[in-house]
């Protein structure tokens, strides 16, 4: 049962707009793959609510190459679109493997990309690749655009730095932040499919011609209140060779900046096990394919 | 004559159609006018008692019709489990439970009702209904519940609601022979049935001034009765009908939301009152498979004969007695069945706690017996050296041994073919040789297996009667009523296929009907025991012949021919000998409507009174690769081989086995209800409780036994619940065999199996890991 009070369907950023200045305590559903559920769930402020769709605007949807190779990704990018994108496949590969994993094929039709970093469950699956990409959050409201990087977005579990009547339109990737580099996303889960990561990591590595680390990227979800960058692990691993001693500390250095805890489903000795155990697996897989027999 | 046989064949589900093309209606579908709906207020703690309602804003809210008390219905106690009713009273289910309560045992305890226009305003008035309580201990263990100074659950109850013990020989003589003793403690998790289709049921005074209840029930004819316990009525004055149900898996082996939707019309003046259960309330405050313990003690010869068993089991009931010890206590009666020893020690008790009702789940306490006794009895194989199909087939029990404990000679009992066809068709010698190659630094394999056995229906222990009446229509065609339930597991299709095959009729000469009614269905204490298609079978098969009989004297009589020269094949009457038409089952039933002089419609009815038990067994292998970097377990292959006698369909029995690998593959690896220290259900939805999807499953392979049961109605013998039995500890022999420790828990979870691995890694000693 839905405890809705009732809908607006918005047609372009200025309905959004004029919507939400008429009800600011409307709440903006494009796929409804979370909004939905947390309503169903009586979740806190989620009931008596009032809903302002906006998954019909032109201006949220697609993907574009700026010439100098800045991506812009619409905010309502569905899951599957983003993982069959072939400039993102191309380019943004983590990207597109990360969001494969989303739930189940229907929820990847509808959940969208912009709806999972506003929703800021620290265990969404596009966040961590977007964090490694340095993504900027492009937020629109009726007066001003501003963009933010990815880590400044989050605040909280399910709060963001959002302000009333704005809206996150795209997200933008510069090519610094994607040339060059591999990466590869590891969802900790107990089902292969329909499931919420215990534990999830994005590695996303460049490799000099030496085949030392020239630059890595770590982030992990559900390692704290919201995704979080590796600074002790990625500063270790600058200029180091790739062979399976540096990747064990890379490993042990994530711990320096993991803040997990211990609940119903697993214990805080088991994550930080895990968070020790991924990073190296992400790096063998995104440049070998094979997440331990290839490097060491 | 070579007759066409029904017995045997893939025929298409009778329903098939009808489902996927939607127009199968389950109970929440049908049209109701002027329905009201009702939800349930649910205890936010799992001890204590309602001290105080304060209804006031509930009252109040929009489309509320009535906020409903615990004094406001009657407070007769009654039980809730789905058997036959006893005439012996000591015999019967314990009546421990209201329809609502202010004693308050589970998290989520029914402790009122709203009943409103819309569903949603009677949950929104709900939360409006402020409770105070008096809080008392939580007992989430059998331990916490039997401390002396535990509180009594139920007033006036001990919180032990049953023991048992069975035996034979000196155990403790038997361990003093012994060249090695093995010891393990097992447990198991609390698995729920997760049913696609939720508890739901509407109620209301029929035109004949009853109290009529459409219910997605297994068990109509027990729930009529227990609905009128719970509310005071005569019996005749309930009448119970059940659609087409979306599975049940025992669940609705139980009458748990009914009579209080019953007492809900009557107190609105018999309007129609619907109450639906949530996925969350499903999960949380219906029944689920009891979490048992079990203590093994094995004592066996350096050659592999065992010397000893001993076992002791102490069961979860949780708040309510529902199916009580009848589950944990049945253990003794099937390691009898499956292994000799020369001793034989089984003792159990069954204990109140604050967790979740614990009622009937597929198996009935077999799969919780099985793993227990299959991972033991694996690891007595691994302790003298032998291996495990090897140590299985010197030790079970032999064709046509009498079990003492079951009463019954174990007719037909084709353990043995089981192993050596499982050996085979898995590939066992070569898969346990590649499982030590393969292995990595990180990932490692084994094989594993277990054997079960499994009775078919209660007797001797319970009532087991069937009905079935069948007519004969004008075009020669034939209705089938049986009291027997489609679940979903395919019974209706089943006992079609047998009903046509004693008549010599075509499967779609038979016609089924997807209600199940009370009042014009024959009684059949409904789906459950892997009964149905045995014990419905014997009755299915006395109408059949009885009809059969009808028919072909009419034939004699209207051609003058000797009856015995007759027979029905193919839709036609025949001469027996040469196959000669004589005339057409269609002429023949047509005649038998309307022809002027000897007209007289033919109709038979069967009701049978079953006093045997055909013993079933089957083996599971498996395969796995362990990630002992991360504990998890990935199933790489899944076989199934399965003594059942005679396979009345392939198809619908390997929909069975695969659904029921799966379910008891989850079971091993990831399925389990967890519950707070204060009680609280903590993974009560589907994402939380993991029930395995299509991308965790490996191809689920199944193999067959097949021989004629001696004692079948058509050869057949139980497959409904034994494929549940042995796949998770075939999984965990399988992750012992690659990681070399033994794990006495399940669901093995990749933190479980990480702990384990690593703690025993770290210990010289071996044994049981304890995580």
């Amino acid at each position: 049962m839905y405890d809705m009070t009732g809908y607006h369907e918005a047609h372009s950023l200025t309905d959004v707009f004029k919507l939400m200045q008429a009800d600011p305590t409307a709440r903006l559903v494009a796929g409804g793959t979370d909004v939905l559920v947390k309503i169903r769930a009586a979740a806190p402020h989620y009931a008596d609510t009032t809903l302002i769709g906006i998954s019909r605007i032109t201006a949220l949807k697609g993907c574009t190459l700026e010439a100098d190779g800045t991506f812009n990704i619409g905010a309502l990018m569905t899951f599957d679109q983003i993982e069959h994108d072939s400039l993102i496949q191309t380019h943004l590969g983590l990207l597109s493997q990360a969001v494969s994993l989303v739930g189940g094929p229907q929820t990847r039709r509808m959940g969208t990309v912009g709806g999972n970093i506003c929703n800021a469950g620290p265990a969404a699956d596009s966040a961590p690749s977007l964090f490694t990409y340095n993504a900027q959050i492009e937020i629109q409201s009726e007066s001003n655009v501003r963009q933010v990087p990815i880590a400044q977005f989050y605040v909280g579990p399910g709060r963001t730095i959002l302000k009333p009547g704005e809206i996150v339109t795209k997200i933008k990737i510069a090519p610094e932040d994607y040339r060059g580099f591999v990466g590869h996303y590891t969802k900790f889960a107990r089902r292969k499919a329909l499931d919420i990561a215990n534990l999830s990591c994005a590695a996303l590595i460049k490799v000099s011609a030496e085949q030392r680390i020239e630059a890595l990227r770590i982030c992990f979800g559900a390692a704290g209140p919201v995704p979080l960058r590796m600074p002790q692990a990625e500063a270790y691993a600058r200029h180091q060779p790739l062979n399976r001693a540096v990747l064990n500390t890379i490993g042990e250095y994530c711990l320096k900046d993991t803040q997990t805890i211990s609940d119903w489903r697993n214990s805080k000795v088991f994550r930080d096990h895990l968070v020790t155990i991924l990073p190296g697996r992400d790096i063998s897989m995104a440049l070998r394919g094979d997440e331990d027999e290839a490097i060491g | 004559m070579d007759k066409k046989k029904i017995i045997g064949q893939a025929e298409q589900r009778w329903d098939a159609i009808a489902k996927v093309k939607g127009q199968a209606s389950y109970t929440g579908d049908f049209p109701i006018r002027n329905l009201l709906h009702a939800k349930i207020l649910r205890a936010t703690i799992a001890h204590g008692y309602v001290k105080h309602y304060d209804i006031t804003e509930a009252e109040k809210m929009p489309g509320v019709v009535k906020v409903v008390l615990p004094e406001d219905i009657p407070a007769t106690p009654y039980a809730t489990a789905g058997h036959p009713w006893n005439l012996t009273p000591e015999k019967r289910d314990i009546e421990d439970r209201n329809m609502l309560t202010r004693h308050v045992r589970v998290y989520g305890d029914d402790i009122a009702a709203i009943i409103a226009k819309t569903e949603f305003q009677a949950q929104k008035a709900l939360a409006k209904i402020k409770v105070d309580y008096d809080v008392y201990p939580v007992y989430l263990t059998p331990e916490a519940a039997m401390a002396p100074d535990a509180k009594q659950i139920h007033e006036g109850h001990d919180n032990v609601l049953g023991r048992s013990k069975v035996g034979y020989g000196d155990v403790e003589q038997g361990f003093n022979e012994a060249d090695f003793i093995v010891k393990r403690h097992l447990s198991t998790p609390v698995q729920q049935h997760l049913h696609l289709e939720n508890q739901i049921a509407v109620a209301y005074q029929s035109d004949d001034q009853r109290w009529f209840c459409l219910s997605s029930t297994q068990i109509p004819h027990i729930c009529r009765r227990i609905i009128a316990q719970a509310n005071g009525l005569p019996w005749s004055q309930v009448r119970v009908k059940k659609p087409f149900i979306g599975g049940g898996f025992g669940n609705k082996q139980d009458v748990i939301i009914e009579p209080l939707t019953v007492a809900l019309s009557r107190l609105m003046g018999g309007k129609p009152v619907q109450l639906a259960l949530t996925r969350e309330e499903s999960i949380a405050y219906t029944r689920t498979r009891h979490a048992i313990d079990f203590d093994f003690k094995i004592g066996v010869m350096k050659d592999g004969r065992m010397t000893a068993i001993d076992c002791d089991v102490v069961s979860n009931q949780g708040g309510y007695a529902s199916h009580g010890h009848a589950v944990g206590g049945k253990g003794g009666t099937f390691i009898n069945a499956l292994y000799r020893a020369d001793n034989l020690r089984f003792t159990a008790k069954t204990v109140y706690t604050n967790i979740g009702t614990a009622g009937a789940m597929r198996g009935y306490g077999m799969p919780q017996l099985v793993y227990a006794l299959e991972c033991a009895i694996d690891d007595v194989a691994t302790q003298i050296g032998m291996d495990p199909i090897q140590f299985r087939q010197l030790n079970h029990q032999p064709d046509g041994y009498y079990n003492q404990f079951g009463k019954t000679k174990q007719r037909d009992f084709r353990i043995e073919d089981c192993l050596v066809k499982g050996r085979e068709a898995f590939n066992w010698d070569q898969k346990l040789a590649q499982a030590q190659q393969k292995t990595t630094s990180t990932k490692k394999y084994g094989v594993g297996m277990a054997a079960f056995a499994f009775g078919t229906a209660v007797w001797p222990f319970g009532l087991e009667v069937a009905g079935a009446h069948l007519i004969a229509l004008p075009d020669g065609t034939f209705k089938l009523h049986i009291g027997a339930t489609e679940i979903g597991q395919g019974a209706d299709t089943a006992l079609s296929q047998m009903a046509a095959d004693t008549l010599g009729v075509s499967f779609e000469a038979i016609i089924r009907d997807s209600m199940t009614d009370t009042d014009t269905d024959p009684f059949d204490t409904g789906a459950y025991a892997s009964r149905q298609s045995y014990v419905g079978g014997y009755a299915v098969k006395a109408a059949a012949e009885k009809m059969k009989q009808k028919l072909i004297e009419r034939a004699a009589t209207t051609y003058d021919i000797r009856p015995e020269f007759l027979d029905i094949v193919a839709n036609q009457v025949v001469y027996a000998t040469d196959g000669d038409l004589v005339v057409t089952v269609k002429d023949l039933v047509m005649a038998s409507y309307y022809d002027l002089a000897t007209a007289k419609a033919l109709e038979t009815h069967a009701s049978v009174n079953i006093h045997n038990n055909s013993y079933a067994s089957g083996c599971s292998l498996a395969e796995v690769e362990v990630d002992v970097a991360t504990g998890q377990v990935t199933l790489l292959s899944l076989m199934n081989v399965h003594d059942s006698g005679k396979i009345i369909n392939p198809l619908l029995a390997s929909g069975q086995v695969e659904g029921a690998m799966a379910m008891s593959a989850a079971y091993g690896l990831n399925e389990g209800l967890v519950y707070s220290a204060e009680g609280r259900p903590l993974n009560n939805n589907m994402l939380d409780y993991k029930l395995p999807t299509m991308m965790d499953l490996p191809d689920l392979d199944k193999v067959f036994v097949e021989t004629v049961d001696p004692l079948g109605p058509y050869g057949n013998k139980a497959l409904g619940e034994t494929p549940t039995c042995s796949p998770a500890p075939a999984i965990r022999n399988a992750v012992k065999n690659a990681i070399g420790v033994e794990i006495g828990k399940i669901p093995l979870t990749p933190e479980v199996v990480y702990q384990a691995y690593h703690q025993a890694q770290a210990t010289v000693e071996g044994g049981i890991a304890d995580v």
